[in-house]
């Protein structure tokens, strides 16, 4: 059963003299319950990706064209009030820095109710009992009391299962994470994530989660997408990706992790850096970092096709995966 | 390649035309014309000597009998006269030129002035911090929190019962100066010093620090670049409101006397005449003051739009 | 909470005391009270022996201390035009100055919000940007030149208002007398508030909106789209309340540069308030009535100053006002 299906969908820029492209006819699909993870660094496109699925991207961003099917309905086509009554009810988004998603001047028991009124006819008392259930869901140490804090009384973990706790209010069937803990200390994020995966878990919700954190994806996602310069260089299940990148890019993003390395030796970086938008080279927009680029491509910019198990955009995939067996092999 | 691009390095005129500040500028008509208006205005504050048909401070070419004649374009008046005369018989058109070039005069010194002095007052702040810098900084609240136009009017009225007028007359411009002056060092302290306060963190001032520069260099080569597109937005605001405050001033009779008069002096001498029907003596000064003020506030707003990245997005 | 009060308390206090400082330095430096006492032809000796009497000879350290010691008795000197205690001169002219100020910020408060919200969710429109370019228009005229311009308006060329005076006010208590109670008293505020707000108005409108503005552009704005809120919650709780809390500070500062430009306003529609009572005060060279003013005027700046900043702490929950006093 298909719950979200993106066809084609580019985003653009609205600059000075041109438009630039920031997604560049991405395509997914993603089942009731599935979770899916997108990779990449900074600047591929992740954090666009999520905010265009809620249709929330910001001047001068716009959607260019393509499909967000939501169960078959395409989001794109809907009114401004219709897609309100979707987001935060069917599908809610959990944002990156809990330090500033809450608002500092509201309680956090009026930013449940709220939330819940805004979708559903409800009392205030009744909204605030479903708002201790769910602070109670994720955790949270006497929940009553926390209605009346407001967001600064609390710490960052504190506050991002409270953003949690809101984006479950109204039983979602997807929930967005973009990058739900790269603002929190280290010790709280391995928390933080697991409660995430038992709460979709337990409620079937999908999940898609934005993250440059490899490790966090393979623990968290059945699927994967990895995504370069505004494009899907690499999609399948997340296993398989992880256990044999066949993408030269999902390979660097690989053996770039310190667990790839010996202790005592440098981190094995990829050379360079994302192209910026303004300037994505033709071709394989990644030919200019990679060790394998060949002449074409430099000049056709590589479909996606199906090898294996995994989808790849890749010129020469089937050469390189050749060759790493005979060195294997070897 | 490298050779055949830098064989004609763009001038400075160009780059600043090509860059993104040059771009916004010409696709904004506003800011276009405001800023040719200003130019225009300078301009003729400038030399107003020598485009002025008679000089106003000259009592020689003032005779009491040609007073209140209207502009050229109303029945009644003297052709001599193209704006007309005012109260005391002078044209209205040389009085005004020399009357901007005051105005201006007063606003720019004022403001270079409120620039010099909270520019150091910010830059040893956040530099040296600590005690120094909470009590500057308290000092600059307790200031703010005060009225500009209050403090003005009561400095310049004490001055002017204590020295009699004959005096404070000949010696108007420089207390305006120094009142205006004075008064808004704040708004510069603060910017600056939230600026060096974040630059100071930064490595290259470490990195100046230790190469040996000492403090002084530190902040005048290395932090005061940093500051420079707030203080630029914050200049333009103040000049335009040095520009009103000295003409409230004069307005009221505490700053330029009417034998030498502002804009705002102008104004003044001219509104016990407004109900008898002589309504260009006010309003053609008022007209020019007007002018002035708004174009510097246009391109203020152009400039803030443009140098805040902040407000940019929006 | 009762410590930062304590502490606010005590640096109003400094200022008031520096505000005296400079007030008794200017009575003792500017005229003399002698002259006015006696006249010139009275000689030498008379002269000093009253100089004794009156302790003109003291410190100055204890004539301040004399100074501060009346002035806190409410004693700020006699007026020697109106020969009566400077403060019950300014006293019974507060009451005009007062309500002008208050018709001028009902105008601002009125109008500021909804232009500068509407502006700031609306900025492309034809309204918003009509009000924009009044705006700009509005910062650039001296509050001086909107009085002559409107009187020249409305009641010179249209004759519809009067242009001077308060017209018949109403006795309400004590020495309050209010224009809000009768038509001929609206008629006569109608057009000094006008005036007065007439450069505050655009300033506010073009702050609420620059706020509303960014506001609208941060983190919990989207996450609020996010939760599906609907619009209006999401402008007028969401972002409104922290526009205003800016907005807030900046208002107290300029309630208080509004007295200042009472003086103008006075002083072109001859209204009878203390701003008006100090230019003429100033011309007759009337010192303690100059001093009292000053007095006066910084006590009214100090006091709103400290109301604003208690009030910010109350409503900004993120001002921990306990923690701010240790």
């Amino acid at each position: 059963m298909t719950l979200l299906s993106v066809r084609d969908l580019t985003v653009k820029f609205a600059m000075r003299d041109q438009n630039l492209t920031a997604l560049n006819k991405i395509s997914f699909d993603l089942a009731k319950g599935e979770r899916l993870g997108i990779v990449g660094e900074s600047g591929a496109g992740k954090s666009i990706t999520g905010f265009s699925l809620m249709k929330l991207l910001s001047h001068p961003g716009f959607i260019d064209s393509g499909q967000i099917l939501l169960e078959g309905e395409d989001l794109i086509e809907l009114s401004d009030a219709r897609m309100r009554a979707i987001r935060g009810n069917r599908m809610a988004m959990i944002f990156q820095d809990p330090m500033v998603t809450l608002n500092p001047v509201l309680t956090i028991g009026q930013q449940m109710v709220e939330t819940l009124r805004a979708h559903r006819k409800l009392s205030e008392s009744d909204a605030k009992q479903i708002s201790i259930v769910k602070l109670r869901e994720v955790y949270i140490p006497s929940p009553e009391e926390r209605l009346d804090q407001y967001p600064h009384e609390l710490s960052g973990g504190m506050r991002q299962r409270i953003v949690i706790a809101i984006a479950l209010l109204l039983d979602p069937q997807l929930i967005i994470a973009d990058e739900p803990t790269t603002a929190l200390d280290v010790t709280i994020q391995a928390d933080i994530m697991d409660l995430l995966l038992e709460l979709c878990q337990s409620n079937k919700v999908g999940l898609i989660l934005i993250t440059h954190d490899l490790g966090v994806v393979s623990q968290m996602t059945e699927r994967l997408l990895v995504m370069y310069a505004g494009k899907i260089i690499e999609a399948g299940r997340t296993r398989e990706i992880i256990n044999d990148p066949q993408h030269p890019y999902t390979q660097g993003l690989i053996n770039a992790l310190p667990q790839q390395t010996e202790p005592g030796r440098p981190l094995k970086q990829i050379p360079g850096n994302m192209p910026s938008l303004s300037a994505i080279p033709t071709g394989c927009p990644f030919n200019p970092r990679c060790e394998y680029a060949l002449d074409h491509c430099r000049t056709t910019p590589p479909e996606i096709v199906r090898y294996g198990n995994v989808e790849v955009a890749c010129h020469e995939v089937s050469r390189l995966n050749a060759e790493r067996s005979e060195e294997q092999g070897a | 390649m490298s050779n055949l691009s830098e064989s004609h390095p763009p001038s400075f005129w160009t780059r600043i035309w090509e860059s993104n500040i040059g771009y916004s500028f010409r696709s904004n008509p506003v800011a276009v014309a405001s800023l040719m208006i200003f130019i225009v205005i300078v301009l003729m504050a400038v030399f107003a000597p020598l485009i002025a048909p008679f000089d106003p401070y000259d009592p020689a070419q003032i005779d009491i009998m040609n007073s209140e004649y209207p502009p050229v374009w109303i029945d009644g008046s003297d052709p001599k006269f193209l704006f007309g005369t005012d109260d005391q018989g002078r044209d209205l058109w040389s009085t005004i030129l020399y009357g901007t070039r005051l105005s201006l005069l007063i606003g720019l010194c004022a403001v270079a002035l409120q620039a010099f002095l909270g520019i150091t007052i910010g830059l040893l702040a956040g530099y040296i911090g600590g005690r120094l810098d909470s009590l500057l900084m308290r000092l600059a609240d307790i200031q703010l929190s005060f009225s500009t136009l209050m403090v003005a009017i009561i400095f310049l009225a004490v001055t002017q019962a204590m020295f009699g007028s004959e005096t404070f007359n000949q010696y108007a411009i420089y207390f305006l100066i120094v009142v205006i002056g004075v008064a808004e060092w704040p708004q510069y302290a603060r910017t600056v010093r939230a600026t060096v306060l974040a630059e100071k963190k930064k490595e290259y001032v470490d990195g100046a620090r230790v190469l040996g520069f000492g403090p002084m260099r530190i902040m005048v080569r290395h932090i005061l670049p940093n500051s420079l597109s707030p203080i630029f937005v914050i200049s333009t605001v103040q000049v335009a409101n040095a520009i009103i405050s000295e003409a409230s001033l004069s307005f009221l009779g505490l700053g330029m006397p009417p034998s030498q008069p502002s804009l705002g002096s102008l104004i003044s001498s001219g509104f016990d005449y407004i109900f008898s029907g002589s309504w260009w003596i006010t309003a053609i000064p008022g007209v020019v003051l007007v002018i002035l003020v708004l174009v510097i506030n246009l391109l203020g707003d152009w400039m803030r739009d443009v140098l805040n990245p902040r407000l940019h997005k929006g | 909470m009762f410590a930062y009060l304590v502490k606010r308390v005590f640096q109003a206090a400094a200022v008031m005391f520096v505000i005296s400082l400079i007030g008794f330095a200017i009575q003792d430096n500017l005229g003399d009270p002698l002259r006015e006492l006696l006249g010139q032809s009275v000689s030498e000796e008379v002269r000093q022996e009253l100089r004794e009497e009156l302790g003109l000879n003291d410190s100055f350290v204890t004539q301040y201390a004399r100074f501060l010691g009346k002035a806190l008795q409410g004693d700020l000197g006699t007026s020697y035009f109106f020969k009566e205690p400077a403060l019950d001169v300014i006293l019974k002219k507060l009451p005009a100055t007062l309500e002008l100020v208050l018709g001028a910020t009902l105008i601002i408060v009125g109008l500021s919000v909804p232009l500068g919200v509407y502006t700031a969710i609306r900025p492309n429109t034809i309204l918003s940007r009509i009000v924009m370019g009044i705006s700009i228009v509005g910062i650039s005229i001296p509050v001086f030149l909107t009085a002559i311009l409107m009187i020249f308006l409305f009641s010179v060329e249209l004759r519809w208002l009067p242009s001077y005076g308060r017209g018949d006010v109403v006795h309400v208590f004590g020495n309050w007398e209010t224009n809000f109670a009768s038509l001929d008293g609206w008629a006569h505020i109608l057009l000094p508030s006008l005036a007065l707000a007439s450069i505050m108005l655009p300033l506010f409108i073009r702050l609420i909106r620059a706020e509303m503005m960014e506001v609208l552009q941060s983190e919990y704005v989207k996450y609020a789209r996010a939760k599906g809120l609907w619009p209006w919650r999401i402008y007028f709780v969401h972002a409104l309340k922290n526009t205003l809390l800016p907005v807030i500070t900046v208002g107290g500062v300029q309630i208080g540069t509004m007295v200042a430009y009472t003086i103008l306003t006075e002083t072109v529609f001859q209204w009878p308030g203390m701003g008006f009572m100090f230019l003429e005060a100033v011309n007759r060279v009337d010192t303690p009535l100059i001093v009292a003013y000053l007095i006066v005027v910084g006590f009214i700046f100090v006091v709103t100053n400290t109301i604003v900043d208690l009030i910010y702490g109350l409503v900004n929950p993120t001002v921990n006002l306990a923690r701010m006093g240790a």
